[in-house]
C-alpha cells in the first residue's frame, strides 16, 4: 500500500482549521461580489446616482469624448453614457430577475415532474427537456421574440422561457439525488401522501442547489438579454440598455470608440464578476463540486 | 452496443419530432395571418379563400403539421413573403455555408488553443501558469462575444489596420482572402469556447494524470511528452468530444452574434432580419436547422463513445 | 557484540563493477556483489516523514522482500527509487545502482536508458496500470521499439514470444486485446511481460498479487520469480505477507511506519525473529487457521503523532523508557540487522 490515502485525516483537520471566512480565503470572490453589489446599487439608486437623464438628448453635446461634463462621453444623440450605463444596470438586472423567476419556476415544475415520475411519462418528459435544450437559449429567445414582439417585458419572458430547459435538467438531477436518499424512501414506506413527500421532503432539499443554480445563471440571463438588444430585436431605443448601446456605437467605432466601449466594459465587468462569484459559490456550496477541490 | 445505439437513435428521432412540432406551432402562434401577409393589404374574399386553400391552411391542424413536415424534410420550405425567393435554396446555398464555415473555424481554433493550454494547466497544476490560464479561461467564457468582436475590430482595423474588418469572402472561392476575413470572427467566436475547452481539458487531465497507468508508463521509460500526449491525451478524448457536442448550441448562438458584428451573411443575419421583417417561415427554418444540427451532432457524439473508449465496446 | 552498520554503508561504492566483495554484514548471501545500495532513504510529504532513514542492499541476482502492514511505506520505497515521487514528495538519501552513483539524484532526462530498460516495475493492480485505451500488443511493442530500437515486425514477433513466455495462451490473438478484455491474472502476466521486455537488471514488484484471486496469486509469484531468476535479474518484492515473503525471497526487510525494523536472510528472520514487531507479524501469520486472525494491537499510528524514537514504541510489548525518545540504530545480531533497544532473545 502507498501512503497516499493514509495522511488524509490530518489534512482534513488542517482544512477545517483553515475554514475561516470564505471572503478571506477567496479575495477574488470578495472583490467580484463587491463589484456585483455595486451594480445592484447602481440599479436600485439609479435616479440618485446618474448625473443626467438617460434619455435626454442634446445637440450641443453629441459624441463628446469622455471627460469634462460627461465623464464617460456622450453618444450620437448627445445622451450621457454614464447615466445610460447606470440606468442600463437597472434594466439588465430587472430583466435578469424576471427571466430567472420564469426560468426557475418553469424548470422547477418540469424538473420535479421528470424526476419524480417513472416509466414512459418520465421518458417523454425527458425528451421534452432534451428538445428544449436542443435550442441554444439565444435562438429560443429569438423565436419567442418573433412571436411576442419587442420590449423590456417581452425580452424578460423570452429569456425566461429559454432558461427553463437548463433549470429543469439540474432540478431533475437534484430531485433524483434527494429521492434516492433514505429518508424519502422511508417517508414513502410510511404511506405519507405523495404530495406531502414532495412538499415536506423533496422541495426543501432542492431549494438550496436551486439557489446556487440561480446565482450561476444570472449572468447567462444578462448575456442573452443584452445579446437580443444588440441584435436589435430586444429592447427598443431609446431605452438605456447596454446591448443596444453597444450596437448603436458599432458604426462609430473608428471615431467614437467610447460609445460601444463604455457599456461594453460595464457589461463585461459585471459578467466576469458574476462568473467569479458563481464559481466561488458553486465550489463552496455545491455538494457535487465538493471533493473536486 | 447495437441495442444502445438504436435506443439512442430512437430517442433522437422523438426529440426531433418534438422540436418540429414546436417549430410548427411557432408559425401558428405568430401574430398576423400569413395569407394576409402574402396578399398585402388589398385582397378580395375569393382570393383569400383561394390562397388559403392553396396553402392548405383550411385543413385540420394535425394534417397541416404532417404536410409541413413532409415539405420540410423534402426541402420544400416555401418562399419568403417579401422577397418571394425560395427559402431552402437561400439557406442551403448562402446562409448555412457561411455559418458552418465560421463555426468550424472557431471550433478548430478553440481546440488548437484550448487543449494545449488545458494540458499545460493540468501538468503544472497550481503553478503560476495554471493560475494565469484559469484566469484567462474564466475571462474568456464570461466576456460577451459581441463586445469582444467590436474590441477586435477597433484594435485591428482602426488602430493596427491589419485585418479586413467586415464581410464574408467564401474560402472556396478565394481561399486566402476568405481565411483572412474569417480570422477575427473565428477568434471572437472561439474565445468563449477556448475557456470551456481549457476547463474541461484541465479537469480531465488532472484526473487522468493521477491514474496508475500514467505512473506505469513513466516507470517503463516512456518519455514525458509521450506520457502526456499519447497515454494521457487518449484518455481525455471522451470528455473533450462531449463538451464540443454539448457546447455546439452555445457556439451556434455565438455565431449569430458574431455574424452581426462582422456583417457576415449567415444564419444569424437571416434570423434577425426575419424577426424584424416578420418572416416567420425564415425564423422557423433557422430554429429547425439549429436544433437539428445540435441534435444530430450530439447523436454522433453519443455514438462515438465506443470508439473513444474501448471499454464501452461490446465484449 | 553489536556495532553500528550505518557508517560502513555510507562509504561510496566503486562506480564500476569491481570484483565481488563479500557482504560485510550478511555473510553467506548468494552473489554478494551489490547491485543496489540504499542509504538513509527519507521521504517527506509535507512535514510528515513517511520514510525515515531506510537503508538496505540488494545483491546481484538476489530476491528481496519489503514486508510490513499497509501504510508502512513499502511501496513508497519502490516509487522513490524509480523517481516516481517527483513533485509529490521530497526525497533525500542515496541509492547507488550498479554504475549509477545515485538514483535519487537523477532528474527527468537522466532516467532514459534506466527506467524500463535496466530497472522495471510491476504494479499492484495491473488492470489500472495498463492503459485502457491501447491494446496489450501496442503497449508491449512500444516498449520494445523505444527501448530496444526494434522495427515493427521484429517487435511484434518478440512481443508474441514474451506473452507466450509469461504463460498467456493464444498470445498472438491476445496482442489485439484491450486490457479490460483480459482477466486479472492475464493482465498481471502482461505487466510482467512488459516489465521484463528489456531484460532489466532490477525489478520492483509492488504487491503484484494483492488484486488477484488467491488461486492465481501463487502462479504469478512463481512466474515473476522464475522469470527474474532465468534472466539473472534482482528483484525487490513489496509484500505484506511475511510467510509468502520468506518462502519466495532470499532476504527480508521488515518495515514499520517508514522505519526498518529488522532485515536479513528469510529463514533467519522468519524462524528466529528478534525484533518484537517481526515476532508480532509472524504470530499473526502463524495463527491463521488455528485462531482467528489476530492483528497486532491497534494499527499503524498516524504520521502526525509518531514518537521521536522508534516508531513502534507505542505498540511494542517490550518497550523501554528510552524507546520513544531515542531511535535505535541498525545493528547486527545473530546474522541479521536489527533496530531495537530491547531485542528478543533467541528461541
Amino acid at each position: 500500500m502507498t501512503m497516499t490515502d493514509d495522511p488524509i485525516a490530518p489534512q482534513r483537520r488542517a482544512r477545517k482549521q483553515a475554514r475561516r471566512s470564505m471572503f478571506i480565503r477567496r479575495p477574488f470572490f470578495t472583490v467580484s461580489l463587491i463589484v456585483a453589489v455595486g451594480f445592484v446599487a447602481c440599479a436600485v439608486f439609479a435616479p440618485l446616482i446618474a448625473p443626467y437623464d438617460p434619455v435626454q438628448q442634446s445637440i450641443t453635446a453629441m459624441m463628446a469624448p469622455p471627460g469634462g461634463a460627461h465623464l464617460l462621453g456622450t453618444d450620437s444623440y448627445g445622451q450621457d453614457i454614464l447615466s445610460r450605463i447606470i440606468y442600463g444596470a437597472r434594466y439588465a438586472l430587472l430583466i435578469a430577475f424576471f427571466a430567472i423567476l420564469i426560468g426557475a419556476t418553469g424548470g422547477l415544475i418540469l424538473g420535479t415532474a421528470a424526476g419524480l415520475t417513472t416509466g414512459w411519462v418520465e421518458w417523454v418528459l425527458l425528451r421534452v427537456i432534451d428538445s428544449i435544450l436542443a435550442l441554444p437559449s439565444l435562438i429560443l429567445a429569438i423565436a419567442v421574440i418573433a412571436i411576442l414582439g419587442q420590449g423590456v417585458d417581452k425580452v424578460a419572458i423570452a429569456v425566461g422561457i429559454s432558461m427553463i430547459g437548463p433549470f429543469a435538467r439540474t432540478v431533475r438531477s437534484d430531485v433524483l439525488q434527494v429521492s434516492s436518499q433514505l429518508f424519502v424512501e422511508a417517508a414513502g414506506l410510511m404511506s405519507i401522501t405523495r404530495l406531502t413527500v414532495i412538499w415536506r421532503h423533496i422541495l426543501p432539499n432542492i431549494v438550496f442547489p436551486l439557489g446556487v443554480q440561480i446565482t450561476v445563471r444570472v449572468s447567462e440571463a444578462i448575456l442573452v438579454s443584452s445579446s437580443l438588444s444588440f441584435l436589435g430585436i430586444g429592447v427598443t431605443p431609446p431605452t438605456p440598455d447596454w446591448g443596444l448601446m453597444i450596437a448603436e456605437g458599432r458604426g462609430f467605432v473608428s471615431f467614437a470608440p467610447w460609445m460601444s466601449g463604455m457599456p461594453g466594459i460595464a457589461l463585461a465587468l459585471l459578467l466576469i464578476a458574476l462568473a467569479i462569484v458563481g464559481d466561488g459559490i458553486r465550489e463552496e456550496f455545491d455538494p457535487k463540486m465538493r471533493g473536486h477541490q | 452496443m447495437l441495442r444502445q445505439a438504436s435506443a439512442k437513435i430512437f430517442q433522437t428521432l422523438v426529440v426531433l419530432v418534438i422540436v418540429s412540432i414546436a417549430s410548427f406551432s411557432l408559425l401558428k402562434l405568430a401574430p398576423g395571418d400569413p395569407v394576409v401577409l402574402m396578399l398585402g393589404s388589398e385582397y378580395s374574399q375569393d382570393s383569400y379563400d383561394e390562397l388559403q386553400a392553396q396553402l392548405g391552411l383550411d385543413q385540420p391542424v394535425a394534417l397541416q403539421y404532417v404536410r409541413w413536415l413532409r415539405d420540410f424534410v423534402t426541402g420544400d420550405w416555401g418562399n419568403s413573403y417579401v422577397a418571394k425567393t425560395d427559402i431552402f435554396a437561400f439557406v442551403v446555398t448562402q446562409a448555412l455555408p457561411v455559418t458552418l464555415t465560421l463555426t468550424a473555424c472557431a471550433i478548430v481554433l478553440a481546440i488548437l488553443i484550448g487543449v494545449p493550454l488545458g494540458v499545460v494547466s493540468a501538468v503544472r497544476k497550481d503553478s503560476a501558469w495554471d493560475v494565469g490560464i484559469a484566469a484567462f479561461a474564466l475571462t474568456g467564457t464570461a466576456f460577451p462575444s459581441f463586445f469582444l468582436g467590436i474590441v477586435l475590430i477597433w484594435f485591428f482595423a482602426v488602430k493596427v489596420g491589419f485585418f479586413p474588418v467586415m464581410g464574408f469572402v467564401a474560402p472556396w472561392e478565394d481561399f486566402w482572402s476568405g481565411m483572412l476575413h474569417l480570422v477575427l470572427p473565428a477568434l471572437t467566436l472561439s474565445t468563449f469556447f477556448i475557456g470551456m475547452i481549457v476547463r474541461v481539458t484541465r479537469a480531465a487531465m488532472v484526473e487522468v494524470l493521477e491514474q496508475p497507468y500514467i505512473t506505469a508508463a513513466i516507470a517503463r521509460g516512456e518519455p514525458h511528452r509521450r506520457v502526456i500526449w499519447v497515454h494521457g491525451f487518449r484518455n481525455i478524448l471522451m470528455p473533450l468530444v462531449t463538451v464540443i457536442g454539448l457546447q455546439l448550441g452555445a457556439i451556434l448562438q455565438g455565431a449569430v452574434l458574431t455574424e452581426t458584428v462582422f456583417s457576415l451573411p449567415g444564419l444569424g443575419q437571416m434570423l434577425t432580419g426575419a424577426v424584424l421583417g416578420r418572416e416567420y417561415v425564415l425564423v422557423q427554418a433557422g430554429v429547425m436547422l439549429t436544433a437539428t444540427l445540435f441534435i444530430l451532432v450530439n447523436l454522433a457524439v453519443d455514438l462515438s463513445y465506443p470508439f473513444l473508449d474501448p471499454r464501452l465496446r461490446a465484449r | 557484540m553489536t556495532h553500528t552498520i550505518l557508517p560502513e554503508m555510507i562509504v561510496p561504492r566503486p562506480l564500476s563493477r569491481g570484483p565481488a566483495s563479500p557482504d560485510p554484514y550478511l555473510p553467506g548471501t548468494p552473489g554478494s556483489d551489490p547491485l543496489l545500495t540504499v542509504t538513509g532513504l527519507t521521504v517527506y510529504r509535507g512535514s510528515r516523514r513517511i520514510l525515515d532513514d531506510v537503508s538496505f542492499t540488494l545483491a546481484r541476482g538476489e530476491t528481496l522482500a519489503l514486508v510490513g502492514e499497509s501504510g508502512a511505506g513499502k511501496s513508497t520505497i519502490a516509487s522513490a527509487l524509480m523517481g516516481l515521487l517527483a513533485g509529490r514528495a521530497r526525497v533525500t538519501g542515496q541509492a547507488a545502482f550498479d554504475d549509477v552513483p545515485d538514483l535519487l539524484a537523477i532528474t527527468s532526462k537522466g532516467w532514459s536508458g534506466l527506467r524500463g530498460q535496466r530497472i522495471a516495475m510491476i504494479f499492484q493492480d495491473a488492470g489500472a496500470a495498463l492503459n485502457p485505451c491501447f491494446t496489450v500488443g501496442s503497449q508491449l511493442t512500444s516498449v520494445l521499439r523505444r527501448q530496444l530500437g526494434l522495427d515493427r515486425a521484429t517487435a511484434r514477433q518478440r512481443a508474441v514470444t514474451l506473452l507466450d513466455s509469461v504463460g498467456l495462451n493464444d498470445a498472438a490473438a491476445r496482442m489485439s486485446a484491450y486490457p479490460h478484455q483480459l482477466s486479472g491474472g492475464m493482465q498481471q502476466r502482461v505487466m510482467v511481460a512488459i516489465a521484463l521486455a528489456c531484460d532489466p537488471d532490477l525489478l520492483f514488484a509492488d504487491e503484484p498479487t494483492s488484486a488477484l484471486d488467491v488461486t492465481i496469486q501463487a502462479q504469478i509469484v512463481r512466474l515473476i520469480l522464475d522469470q527474474t531468476r532465468a534472466k539473472g535479474a534482482s528483484c525487490v518484492f513489496v509484500l505484506h505477507d511475511l510467510a509468502l515473503a520468506s518462502q519466495t525471497c532470499d532476504r527480508i526487510v521488515v518495515l514499520y511506519a517508514g522505519q526498518v525494523m529488522e532485515s536479513g536472510p528469510s529463514d533467519v528472520v522468519l524462524n528466529d525473529p528478534r525484533h518484537p514487531y517481526t515476532r508480532l507479524l509472524k504470530s499473526c501469520v502463524i495463527e491463521i487457521g488455528t485462531h482467528d486472525l489476530d492483528p497486532p494491537d491497534g494499527s499503524v499510528p498516524g504520521y502526525d503523532d509518531l514518537p521521536g524514537g522508534c516508531r513502534f514504541a507505542t505498540r511494542c510489548p517490550r518497550r523501554l523508557p528510552r524507546c520513544a525518545a531515542e531511535r535505535p540504530p541498525l545493528t547486527t545480531l545473530a546474522g541479521r540487522s536489527l533496530a531495537c533497544w530491547n531485542p528478543e532473545t533467541g528461541e
